[in-house]
């Protein structure tokens, strides 16, 4: 296996593009060290991406904040303007693993590595997040849901890196938060999540609104109809259960002996209404 | 196969080895520099046996290429002690007995520094999600937990020495 750390993004993208075998991106290795030493996959070359400049940054620009893909989601929670910008980004990136995984872990890689229960996703999509991905075609900017294609598989194209993640500026009274239901209270994968952004408009009713679910479908999936629901309202109790209804409606999990449809389909609608409500209160300033 | 040179910093110490691009970094610390103090448990970032510090920053060694640590600086279990006098955690540790195989230790030790370093008087709560990361099959977590806290207390009060020595 032939180990690459180019020092700037050409060369990773020709690195990329121009590899005969199997080659795969490594930024905090979480995920990819553990599929080579499952022998889940056989690399002929790594391309570590890390040493390019800027990868292992925050910035916090006119537009929105700028990711880097190699920054750790430890670093997130450390970042003050970030946190308290997008808390419920921060939060769901941070539920990642023990400390020694927060070390490493990315939202980029969470995001590429596609599955349907990655923790930051919902939340990323609900904050209408977007991947600067760079590739032979150039530069693009592509809305996070618009990545993942399915469990492990993505819409980027040989030689695509995504170098960040960013968020957009946020307008005033606005929150967000990402809530998951774990059988116990630290170290594990969600059973099903829910991540909701929302901005509030005069006398605190809801304008927009975004609501994602993660774990309870191939992909995680945005539901416009549960943001729909709760756009126009001050998150009484009945627009709360209207929006639990389409997110219900919006469940196609599987089966297994961490949840069944039933179990999954049901939390996923809670965790919505809650995170709803910590989104809310979270825009009027209050947590 | 080629092998990739590297040239890093162990402990404060320059080393340089070479290994195959598969290799982790507990691969190379184990089996080409001699410092069995990380252990492999599960080799999928999931027990921390094998936790050290890289750059500052507490990883799982199984999760990191040995290739990835040039130019970086690596901390582990060997470098913790003073010559013979042991850390405040590891005097605890034995004190409190908070072992019996002992293959987890070197990983909870690098794990609670990297905790007491950042934070000089954590509650109860505070060191068991710190140390979430860090499996033990035999100890029942209590007595790492109270060896942790106490050898806060040892380094707080160290602390407070030297700041009087220093302003005497």
């Amino acid at each position: 296996m032939r180990y690459e750390s180019p020092t700037n993004t050409r060369e990773a993208v020709a690195l990329m593009a121009g590899a005969k075998g199997d080659a795969y991106l490594l930024a905090g290795g979480t995920d990819l060290l553990v599929r080579m030493r499952g022998e889940f996959i056989d690399p002929d070359l790594v391309v570590d991406i890390k040493r390019i400049p800027g990868i292992l940054e925050i910035r916090n620009t006119a537009s929105g904040f700028s990711i880097g893909a190699g920054v750790p989601c430890g670093a997130l929670g450390r970042d003050k303007a970030l946190v308290r910008h997008w808390p419920g980004v921060v939060e769901s990136a941070q539920l990642i693993g023990s400390d020694q995984i927060q070390g490493r872990c990315t939202i980029a890689g969470n995001l590429c590595n596609a599955s349907p229960a990655a923790d930051s996703v919902p939340a990323l999509v609900a904050a209408r997040a977007k991947a600067v991905v760079v590739g032979p075609g150039g530069r693009r900017r592509v809305a996070v849901e618009d990545i993942v294609t399915g469990p492990g598989t993505t819409s980027l194209g040989k030689g695509d890196i995504v170098m960040a993640i960013v968020l957009p500026k946020r307008p005033p009274k606005s929150g967000d938060a990402y809530l998951r239901f774990i059988p116990r209270t630290e170290m594990d994968i969600a059973v099903c999540s829910a991540g909701v952004s929302l901005t509030l408009g005069p006398r605190n009713v809801v304008k927009q609104a975004r609501v994602a679910l993660g774990a309870v479908a191939p992909t995680v999936v945005l539901v416009p109809k549960a943001a729909r629901a709760i756009v126009g309202t001050r998150l009484e109790d009945d627009a709360l259960m209207k929006l639990a209804a389409a997110c219900e409606a919006a469940c196609s999990p599987i089966d297994d002996k961490r949840g069944t449809v039933e179990f999954r389909t049901e939390v996923a609608g809670v965790l919505a209404r809650r995170a709803a409500a910590i989104a809310y209160d979270r825009a009027r300033g209050k947590r | 196969m080629k092998g990739i040179a590297v040239s890093t910093t162990v402990n404060g110490d320059a080393v340089d080895f070479v290994c195959d691009g598969r290799e982790t970094l507990l691969d190379v610390l184990r089996n080409h520099l001699g410092l069995i103090g990380a252990k492999e448990g599960c080799g999928t970032g999931d027990c921390g046996a094998c936790s050290v510090m890289f750059d500052g920053q507490l990883v799982c060694s199984c999760l990191v290429l040995g290739a990835e640590a040039e130019g970086r600086e690596i901390e582990t279990v060997e470098g913790m002690a003073d010559g013979d006098k042991l850390h405040p955690l590891q005097k605890r540790f034995l004190e409190k007995a908070a072992l019996q195989c002992g293959v987890c230790t070197p990983g909870f030790l690098v794990a609670a520094k990297a905790l007491l370093d950042r934070n000089d008087n954590p509650s109860e709560s505070e060191i068991r999600y710190a140390l979430a990361g860090n499996l033990c099959r035999c100890t029942g977590y209590d007595k790492i937990v109270r060896a942790v806290s106490a050898a806060a207390g040892d380094l707080r009060r160290q602390q407070k020495a030297a700041a009087r020595r220093k302003a005497g």
